[in-house]
């Protein structure tokens, strides 16, 4: 032991001094995130404009931290909301309670509830954390809606299907590029994740 | 009621003061000490946001703090359970003011999927928050968008007093419930 064995515990300090940086800048860019992402909710609308929530309040039910609450309503026969006999009247989630799992898109039948990549949101203030109807349906270009506490960075509003798309929850490759999701607004009838064919042949073979 | 008076309470807000205060609020969102109080799962997240890929110390609080004397922040990470609240309010009364806390995750915001009799229903029950972080948990990016919005309500808040509107937290007000009145049977007349 001597004053060099002090100075070679700096070595490894000094070897990675010039290393490439892996430090991502978080506020002014992000790390790719994938396409399933589970962020926070969007509730989705037909091609036609008319909501894809049909009230049925399986959603609420499945839910596991009971975060959702729906209330559905008859559809007013002048100026019908959605396509079926029943609209969900009442759509709000709990931020604070939510840990999203995703089990809500799973259990949807009209697809009407899909999640975002976003997940930058924080809240001052515990009213602001319970997301009703006119924060979650996207505007009328089926885009998200943006709310003031929330960071989109570029391209987040694209992928707010994700899930749906994919193959097959399964991921069996019969269903490669087999479109069983309806279109939607301002997206049409998007198309099926790709690169997941190997992965998936690979499963059925073991 | 003067500086000479009341001290830092008294302090008027005039030119000034203004860089002086504006001085004050930049030191203190860019050197925030975190409280180490990593409760469950988000505690690992609160590390990562700590490491080389996420480092937090470009904000000047790498040093999660081992004693709530040096600490500022405290980030409640994960779900409290009722054994362990009074131990939290503890460590935040022994916090050194001004101090801040950010509840991180559903379980400390709200109890999340765990509600049962064995944790607290949200953790603003016990000590004032500042901010939520909502995820289960919540990723670094989460938690620094959360810290974040703790800085700009530090750089907009006032120097030497907790936020008068919503009593120093985040607008809770747990209002006292009546006691309630014992009917026996025959005091009806």
């Amino acid at each position: 032991m001597g004053m060099l064995d002090y100075v070679r515990g700096f070595k490894v300090t000094f070897e990675r001094l010039f290393d490439e940086r892996v430090t991502t800048e978080y506020p002014k860019e992000k790390r790719p995130k994938p396409e399933r992402f589970h962020g926070r909710h969007v509730l989705n609308r037909h091609e036609d404009g008319m909501e894809k929530c049909i009230g049925c309040e399986l959603c609420a039910g499945v839910c596991p931290a009971k975060c959702i609450y729906v209330r559905g309503s008859d559809n007013p026969v002048e100026d019908p909301v959605s396509p079926g006999e029943r609209f969900g009247f009442v759509y709000e989630i709990n931020y604070l309670r939510c840990i999203h799992c995703d089990m809500c898109v799973e259990a949807c039948p009209t697809q009407a509830i899909t999640e975002s990549k976003l997940f930058e949101f924080s809240f001052t203030n515990r009213s602001d954390a319970i997301y009703t109807k006119s924060e979650l349906v996207v505007d009328d270009e089926g885009k998200p809606r943006k709310q003031p506490w929330e960071l989109w960075h570029e391209g987040d509003d694209l992928n707010t299907s994700g899930w749906m798309r994919a193959t097959s929850s399964a991921g069996r490759v019969e269903y490669e590029g087999v479109v069983g999701w309806s279109g939607e607004l301002g997206h049409g009838v998007r198309s099926p994740e790709v690169g997941q064919s190997a992965t998936a042949s690979s499963e059925e073979g073991a | 009621m003067g500086f000479l008076d009341d001290g830092l309470e008294g302090l008027q807000h005039n030119v000034f003061t203004a860089p002086i205060e504006e001085l004050v609020k930049w030191a203190r969102r860019r050197s925030l000490m975190p409280a180490t109080f990593g409760l469950a799962c988000c505690a690992i997240e609160m590390m990562a946001t700590g490491a080389a890929h996420y480092d937090m110390a470009r904000y000047g609080m790498e040093t999660f703090r081992a004693s709530p004397r040096q600490a500022d922040l405290m980030i409640v990470a994960g779900r409290v359970s009722q054994k362990m609240a009074p131990v939290l309010r503890t460590v935040y009364d022994q916090m050194m003011e001004p101090k801040w806390v950010i509840s991180m995750g559903v379980c400390a915001s709200s109890g999340g999927m765990f509600n049962n009799y064995a944790i607290v229903q949200g953790v603003d029950q016990v000590v004032p928050v500042d901010v939520y972080a909502p995820g289960c948990p919540p990723g670094p990016e989460t938690l620094l968008h959360a810290i974040l919005t703790l800085h700009e309500k530090i750089r907009t808040g006032e120097l030497t007093q907790r936020r008068e509107e919503n009593g120093g937290g985040a607008a809770i007000h747990i209002e006292e419930q009546p006691t309630p009145v014992i009917i026996t049977s025959g005091s009806s007349k």
